[in-house]
């Protein structure tokens, strides 16, 4: 093969101690930059902070912490450092949990942008000669049209397939001979569901070989299940529409973590409650300055996902550090009886029980004024065999498995196939039903 | 040997009318019903004149079905009946799991259904204390 290994070896085989110089220069630039906003202007003025005088990385602590909040708080043109002409296309967020939060790009942002995410997909080998289905999303959401273009640079043929309608999805792989696709993790686990029912094993039937699973926080095991179900190699990645969306971290194929780029992102990990930086290997919610971005460049943005920085260097040679899977979020954790659960550690210990089937709910409501939580979980027909003693064992297993991962004990509830609403996109998976949680 | 459905199903006002419901479009007939109750759900246990046609037919409607071997034994519908099929496995120590029963011809004939681990065992036990047993297609022509 005449390509190389590698998209941007410029970049990507920076040395540590390279990647800081470059960070510090190119934070110089963007600070300068920012002054042209009537925002930063007055963030750096209520926080004595002169960027002119920034003589290490480190000197950006002395600015406060961004989130959502500081984006919603008014007119988001306030941010921009360039004129609106200059903007050539705008994002928001999915506003899921509040009002949307919106970034704008100029035509050198979205170029930045996707060369990071097509180094992304080179990385994990997406070549010329592929063909791309991108089965996410288009529109605001940044999933998809970030593949999208990246995928076009590269110059594999791009199928915008969109979400949905699974059959289709199905076929199209089948016709145009497939072999990456990007997909919602549960998403893809629905489909094997539509892939046995149409009597076809993806394995066999489709020439799958790579995917990209992301906007869904999944677990270690759900990865090898897919993986092992479509026979293809699953990437992990990890990006959010404030950093322009995908292409902040992304998985080699070691997959041994996700590399954050760190030539266009300043990365620190923070105690999520003292605000304090912690130390690589530790626990803590991520925090990303942009480097990259020139329209709407944003600085010490708090991301509410938690993970840690892996130590160490990475067998792929290149230095950019490596985050682990995020844990959670530090706003769709909720506490149970006292206890901080997230999502995700409920779906990583259902996978662990042999035998439950793909879908499931957490049921969160007061009884008798104190706080249940009730997991529902499908029971897909192949895994039962017909007794009762069986599902008596399944449930009591289930219950065991959540006990140790949550320290909480759930009511489990066996649901039928079908009977929880699925499948389709981003699974809703938490029903707060609470007295204290009605009224938000 | 014969088959019987097993078909998981939470307990709740709805899902046995689906059910059967099921069963009639596919026409269906059912000789025999028990559901086996735990808190939340049970499993509903149907014996059937085509086993095989109503287990595609639940399975294609979504419920988690299971067609489950079972062994069906002919005895006399009167008193002590079921009490010799009874002493017949029980003096070869075959444990029955589950069992019930329904009557052919009014007392005439019965069929007991059982339930054990090691069905050819238990085959073995009651043909030679003279039982007879039935086939799914014996059981069709009912």
């Amino acid at each position: 093969m005449s390509e190389g290994e590698f998209w941007n070896p410029g970049m990507e085989l920076l040395s540590g101690e390279e990647i800081r110089s470059l960070q510090l220069r190119k934070l110089r630039e963007v600070l300068e930059r920012c002054l042209h906003s009537p925002f930063y202007r007055q963030w750096f003025r209520d926080a004595g902070f002169e960027p002119r005088k920034l003589a290490a990385i480190e000197d950006l602590r002395a600015l406060p912490l961004m989130d959502k909040e500081t984006l919603r708080g008014g007119d988001p043109r306030r941010f921009l450092t360039v004129p609106l002409e200059e903007v050539v296309r705008l994002h928001s967020s999915s506003g899921t949990t509040g009002q949307a939060t919106v970034i704008f790009h100029t035509a050198r942002d979205i170029e930045a942008w996707t060369e990071l995410v097509a180094r992304c997909m080179y990385m994990t080998g997406v070549r010329r000669s592929d063909v791309f289905q991108n089965m996410m999303g288009y529109g605001l959401f940044t999933g998809g049209l970030g593949f999208h273009y990246a995928a076009e640079r590269i110059g594999a043929l791009v199928i915008p397939a969109g979400s949905g309608n699974s059959k289709r999805q199905i076929q199209l792989m089948r016709d145009f001979g497939t072999t990456v696709v990007h997909v919602i993790p549960s998403y893809a686990l629905y489909l094997l569901d539509v892939f046995r029912e149409l009597g076809l094993d993806p394995r066999r039937d489709t020439s799958l070989r790579i995917a990209f699973i992301g906007a869904e926080p999944h677990t270690e095991s759900l990865r090898r299940r897919l993986e092992e179900s479509y026979g293809f190699k699953a990437y992990n990645s990890y990006g959010l529409s404030e950093m322009s969306g995908p292409g902040v971290a992304f998985e080699c194929p070691f997959q041994e973590g996700m590399h954050v780029w760190e030539d266009s992102f300043i990365l620190e990990v923070i105690d999520p409650e003292t605000l304090e930086p912690v130390p690589d290997g530790e626990e803590g919610e991520l925090v990303f300055t942009t480097l990259h971005r020139e329209g709407m460049p944003l600085l010490r943005y708090r991301t509410h996902d938690l993970a840690r920085v892996l130590p160490g260097p990475c067998r792929c040679g290149r230095a950019h550090r490596r985050i682990s899977r995020i844990k959670g979020r530090t706003d769709d954790m909720f506490i149970v009886k006292g206890v901080n659960v997230f999502p995700m550690q409920v779906e990583r210990a259902l996978l662990g029980v042999l035998g439950v089937g793909s879908n499931y709910r957490i049921v969160l409501e007061t009884v008798d004024n104190r706080d249940e939580m009730r997991v529902q979980v499908e029971v897909s027909g192949e895994l039962w065999h017909g007794e009762v003693r069986e599902l008596n064992q399944l449930r009591r297993r289930i219950v065991q498995e959540l006990r140790q991962e949550i320290l909480v004990t759930p009511r489990v509830e066996l649901m039928e196939p079908g009977s929880l609403p699925a499948g389709e996109g981003k699974a809703v998976r938490v029903v707060d039903m609470r007295e204290h949680a009605k009224g938000d | 040997m014969a088959h019987q459905v097993n078909v998981f199903a939470r307990n709740q006002p709805g899902r046995l009318e689906r059910l059967t419901q099921v069963l009639m479009e596919e026409n269906v007939n059912i000789r025999a019903i028990t559901i086996a109750g735990a808190e939340d759900f049970g499993v509903v246990k149907l014996l059937v004149d085509d086993p095989q046609r109503a287990h595609r037919a639940l399975q294609r409607e979504g419920f988690s079905a299971y067609l489950k071997e079972v062994i069906a034994v002919i005895m006399d519908d009167r008193p002590g009946g079921l009490h010799r099929v009874c002493r017949a496995l029980g003096e070869k120590g075959v444990n029955i799991e589950d069992a019930y029963g329904f009557v052919v011809q009014d007392r005439r004939i019965a069929v007991l259904v059982v339930e054990v681990e090691k069905i050819p065992e238990a085959e073995e036990v009651l043909k030679s204390s003279g039982f007879e047993l039935m086939s799914d297609e014996e059981l069709y022509a009912l």
